[in-house]
């Protein structure tokens, strides 16, 4: 069996700097996958690369068994390939219903848009109940808090229904009540669906991840289960590597 | 699709129910106004201004649609309405020649009907081109640019140039558009007597009616889940590809509505006011209809209408009166409302009644 998704020696160059080289990549179906690494490690460019936002300088990107390199974003989520964005983009003059409702229309034939939404969808229903919006169905998404937001984005990504789902930092920025609550979301959406979690909350992986992926200046350093990626030298040197940045960095400061 | 499985909307507030009568009450009430009072109470020469009025308020609703809903700013509509008008033009100078030629032709020494012309002859043809030629060219332009990302002052900037070319060909090609003049000098209007009060009244409650069936086709669509989709464009549209539509589809079938509205817009122009040339159509004529919307207020189709119909009132009203002083009061006007009230007039009304409303809560609390 292939996997779904498989990342082929891709490397990334902007203006000469390299953001990704040489990376191989794979998660298989229904995997959990936590993507972690410092700043500037590549994680938001891979996810780039998966779903289109960045072209790659080389290498393939494979998903269910077919390259889609050359397809558009909305290609790519057409195929079944859903993310989030580390800062979450909702749109702020619709309902949240709406926000959910637009997700899940995509595989509509345009000229069916031209009607209006009458009641909630199945799939739309589904999404408000595993976030845990439905009190805020008809409220306008930009009076969100910063929390909803992130959850509304993880539910339109539930209607949309793809196969694959990329998550870049849901849980940044949230009280730990929030973190609690959408590390739960994410173990009741793993149940049934592939996802791809970038988040480097070292609590959170503990608590939530199985498999971990580590990247370090654009290469992939490490893969294994928590307990191995933590307890290895390189990764320690890594993440200890940069604390003593931040520690000099807040002295300074 | 069985997808859509319809449940009671029980997630749907029931607040916003009260409010929905307003709109078709409203609707209903400026139809009155417009269809029975305007033509008893304003005379001839004041129904034909209206009507004039009534022609930009089409192209306005156009602009409405693609800049307030869906962000793309579009200082270009002259193009389209011209398009429109150049079509009904044409068909009316032949009708008006018989089998002879169009008066400036002749003038211009040209001396055998242009190719381009002879199917313009045909009512039909001519009416099925005043939508068809601006539609296909919006949509050519869209699909060229949308898909390159191209946005935003870009965008603008392209529309305007497009104006500029388009006034620089109808001049260059004196023989076969009438120059400057433009086409001018009409007589009937399918079979009509264009000069005559009652031909002007059919032609006033034309435009009105037409102008009225836009409105709630425009209405519609805003409301409907494409509606929702061109919102979400205009906020973000690059998320809206994440969503797994193609932004560059959505904003071309926008723009070409739009377009298609100015075109007919044109059309209804000709035969009310009696003339089609560049100047109606080049780049400042569409800037003053942006800048009607943007005073009337963008966000919502009344604003882009009620602006067209004022401006059109206030610059017949200074040109009369003052002038010198109607350029800089639309300039001043237009850096007001941007700078201070950027939902134009409909924005104060609605926060002078939200403030009245929430006034009046306190008082009850």
């Amino acid at each position: 069996m292939t996997a779904l998704l498989e990342v082929r020696d891709v490397s990334v160059v902007f203006d000469g700097f390299r953001a990704l080289d040489g990376v191989n990549f794979t998660v298989d179906h229904g995997e959990l996958r936590f993507l972690i690494g410092p700043n500037g490690a590549g994680k938001t460019t891979l996810i780039d690369i998966i779903t289109g936002l960045t072209k790659p300088t080389t290498g393939t990107v494979s998903f269910d068994g077919t390259v889609v390199n050359g397809k558009r974003e909305h290609q790519r989520v057409r195929l079944g390939i859903g993310r989030t964005f580390q800062t979450s983009v909702v749109f702020e003059e619709l309902t949240v219903l709406e926000n959910l409702d637009l997700a899940a229309s995509f595989r509509k034939p345009l000229v069916s848009l031209l009607t209006r939404r009458k009641g909630v969808t199945e799939k739309v229903e589904q999404a408000l109940e595993t976030t845990q919006l439905t009190d805020l169905a008809s409220r306008k998404a930009g009076v969100l808090s910063h929390g909803q937001r992130q959850w509304l984005e993880i539910g339109m990504l539930i209607a949309q229904g793809p196969r694959l789902l990329l998550l870049d930092e849901p849980v940044a920025g949230m009280s730990s009540e929030e973190r609690v609550r959408t590390g739960d979301l994410l173990t009741e959406i793993a149940k049934d669906h592939t996802v791809i979690v970038i988040e480097h909350d070292m609590d959170f992986l503990r608590r939530y991840a199985s498999t971990v992926t580590v990247l370090h200046e654009g290469k992939l350093l490490i893969e294994g289960s928590v307990d191995e990626v933590r307890a290895d030298p390189r990764v320690q040197e890594v993440y200890l590597g940069r604390a003593r940045e931040e520690a000099a960095h807040d002295v300074v400061g | 699709m069985t997808a859509t499985l319809e449940k009671p909307p029980v997630t749907e507030a029931p607040v916003k129910e009260p409010r929905d009568w307003r709109g078709p009450a409203l609707f209903a009430v400026v139809a009155i106004i417009g269809l029975v009072v305007m033509p008893l109470v304003l005379e001839p020469f004041r129904l034909g201004l209206l009507a004039k009025y009534l022609t930009y308020a089409i192209v306005a609703l156009g602009i409405g649609l693609a800049w307030g809903q869906g962000g793309m700013l579009t200082l270009g509509q002259g193009v389209f309405f011209g398009l429109g008008g150049y079509a009904m033009g044409m068909h009316l100078k032949l009708n008006d020649a018989g089998d002879g030629l169009p008066d400036f032709m002749v003038w211009s020494g040209v001396e055998t009907l242009p190719a381009l012309w002879e199917p313009f002859r045909n009512p039909v043809f001519a009416i099925a081109m005043v939508v068809i030629v601006p539609g296909a060219v919006a949509w050519l332009l869209g699909t060229l640019v949308f898909r390159q990302r191209v946005r935003g002052a870009y965008f603008a900037i392209l529309t305007q140039a497009l104006a500029a070319a388009m006034v620089i060909l109808l001049v260059g090609q004196q023989g076969l558009t009438g120059g400057t003049n433009g086409l001018t000098n009409f007589f009937e209007v399918f079979g009509q007597d264009v000069a005559a009060d009652s031909t002007q009244r059919g032609l006033y409650f034309t435009v009105a009616i037409v102008l009225g069936i836009l409105f709630i086709a425009v209405w519609q669509l805003q409301r409907s889940r494409f509606g929702r989709l061109l919102l979400a464009v205009r906020d973000g549209e690059d998320r809206v590809r994440f969503l797994g539509y193609n932004p560059a589809t959505v904003k071309t079938i926008t723009f070409t509505l739009s377009a298609v509205m100015a075109g007919i817009a044109g059309a209804l122009f000709v035969p009310i006011v009696g003339i089609i040339s560049p100047a109606l159509l080049g780049v400042v004529p569409s800037l003053e209809l942006v800048v009607a919307v943007a005073v009337g207020g963008r966000f919502v189709l009344v604003g882009a209408v009620l602006g067209a119909v004022l401006m059109g009132y206030a610059k017949t009203y200074f040109s009369e009166e003052l002038p010198d002083a109607w350029l800089y009061l639309q300039g001043a006007l237009f850096i007001l409302v941007i700078g201070l009230a950027p939902k134009g007039i409909v924005g104060i009304i609605s926060s002078v009644r939200e403030s009245v409303a929430g006034r009046k809560k306190e008082v009850a609390a």
